[in-house]
């Protein structure tokens, strides 16, 4: 019964909840490794160039794009939610909000591919 | 439209499986008069539940094609899919039988959030004047159309996940009183909410405001109640 | 989630805005002068305002992370409250302590 297509999810504002939740879920996995990568920094710094020159490499590039990414959504996402849940606001104005959340994270995405 | 329906309803308890019917398609015909059709036509062993069929009373919603919709006030030109219907009991509730779920869970939630009137006069003072123009009565009038049909809470996917949350619905209507300036007992319906299953689990997924026949708010009830526990707990009036 | 846990996750969440911003245009200057070790260390070695700045994030995304982590193992995982409440703070600790080292790394001359 629970394998019901549940429709009411294809939704705009339910969707980004979810995409708030799986890039903060991601953006948790993800920090060990960088806090792990930071660590080799230690003395001379020559194990943390080794593994900068490593990242140099187009799939750890791609990674790291992706990662920015996924920090401004989460950031976007975050803004949203304290934002519904602080301000009064009417049924038009959490599209609204969805929507600016949306454009922004497209023109910062649009903008990393620009820079990295 | 063709002129007739494939409808399938669930049959069955907790277990069961989906059933299909044949049902003559007819002019300005809502979901309910299609399960009525079929318990009158051809299978009087079909258990669902209405009363009112004309939005008042709450009793006949259920899952029509993926979401959750009160069936009376529901036309089927307007949610089937090429002549077809997938009508289903509730989610997030026991089924009893059929298209009838059990709406205990959820009633006794209303009351963990103490969603009861607690007076603070007795019958002896002078009747309170409420002008309906201040903020507190606005804001009161979260609740007051709600018809407990349980569409709020059958969409709700925090309900879903965590079995002990209490639902839109029953903080919605714990919003209500709380902007009541006649009622006695704020303190115990913050500190009530206030706990691992009350209005901060809430994931502000909005599917409540989505779908909730009546046009409510719930999840701008329950921001409310963030913020009013948020400041109540800083106050030190009640406890996490 | 209670309220004592949910005042915990949105204070952290407000504090990180302007903390992530300035994070992200960190990564952008170092990425965009194509930094080497060497140059990035040259800045952060003995700076105390570097210090302070990732260790507030460091510890605000430990916090903030580990009540995430509880809501969505209540949520989707089996584990029972108590048991998820236990796992994600473990996680926090595991995030502070990495976090802690790495900025030390960073940072002490």
């Amino acid at each position: 019964m629970t394998a019901m297509l549940l429709s009411y999810r294809r939704n705009a504002l339910w969707i980004a909840a979810i995409v708030h939740r799986l890039s903060g879920l991601a953006l948790a996995a993800f920090l060990p490794v960088h806090f792990l990568a930071l660590g080799l920094a230690t003395g001379e710094g020559a194990q943390f160039e080794g593994f900068l020159r490593w990242a140099d490499g187009p799939f750890v590039k791609a990674s790291e794009t992706a990662l920015v990414f996924l920090l401004v959504v989460h950031l976007l996402g975050g803004l949203r939610l304290l934002f519904v849940e602080n301000f009064s606001w009417r049924d038009r104005q959490s599209h609204l909000a969805l929507l600016a959340v949306a454009l922004a994270a497209l023109v910062a995405f649009v903008f990393l591919i620009r820079v990295l | 439209m063709s002129s007739e329906l494939t409808v399938s309803l669930w049959r069955g308890s907790e277990s069961g499986a989906y059933e299909t019917y044949a049902v003559p398609a007819r002019q300005s015909q809502t979901v309910l008069d299609v399960v009525t059709y079929v318990q009158r036509n051809l299978d009087p062993t079909l258990s669902y539940r209405f009363a009112c069929r004309v939005g008042m009373c709450g009793s006949c919603a259920m899952m029509v094609n993926g979401r959750p919709r009160w069936t009376c006030r529901t036309h089927v030109s307007k949610v089937a899919k090429d002549g077809r219907l997938k009508i289903g009991p509730l989610e997030n509730l026991p089924v009893i039988k059929d298209l009838a779920t059990d709406m205990q869970p959820f009633f006794e939630k209303w009351q963990d959030a103490k969603g009861v009137f607690e007076p603070s006069l007795t019958r002896h003072d002078p009747i309170q004047e409420i002008r309906p123009d201040t903020p507190d009565r606005v804001a009161a009038d979260a609740a007051v159309e709600c018809i407990n049909c349980g569409v709020c809470y059958s969409a709700c996917d925090t309900v879903r996940w965590n079995p002990d949350y209490m639902g839109p619905a029953a903080l919605n209507r714990a919003w209500s009183l709380v902007n009541d300036v006649r009622d006695a007992g704020q303190t115990e319906r913050l500190q009530a909410i206030a706990g691992d299953g009350g209005c901060h689990s809430c994931h502000t997924h909005q599917s409540c405001q989505q779908l909730c026949p009546q046009s409510l708010n719930p999840t701008a009830a329950i921001a409310g109640l963030k913020r009013r526990t948020v400041q109540a707990y800083l106050k030190g009036e009640i406890k996490a | 989630m209670n309220v004592r846990l949910y005042l915990w996750q949105r204070l952290t969440a407000a504090a990180m805005v302007p903390l992530i911003a300035v994070h992200l245009a960190v990564i952008f200057y170092a990425t965009r002068q194509d930094l080497t070790a060497a140059d990035i260390l040259a800045r952060t070695r003995g700076s105390i305002a570097w210090a302070l700045f990732y260790g507030i994030f460091v510890a605000a995304a430990a916090i903030h992370a580990g009540i995430g982590l509880r809501n969505i193992l209540v949520e989707w995982s089996r584990l029972r409250a108590r048991t998820a409440g236990i796992a994600a703070m473990a996680f926090a600790a595991v995030l502070a302590a990495l976090g802690a080292r790495a900025i030390a790394a960073v940072v002490l001359p």
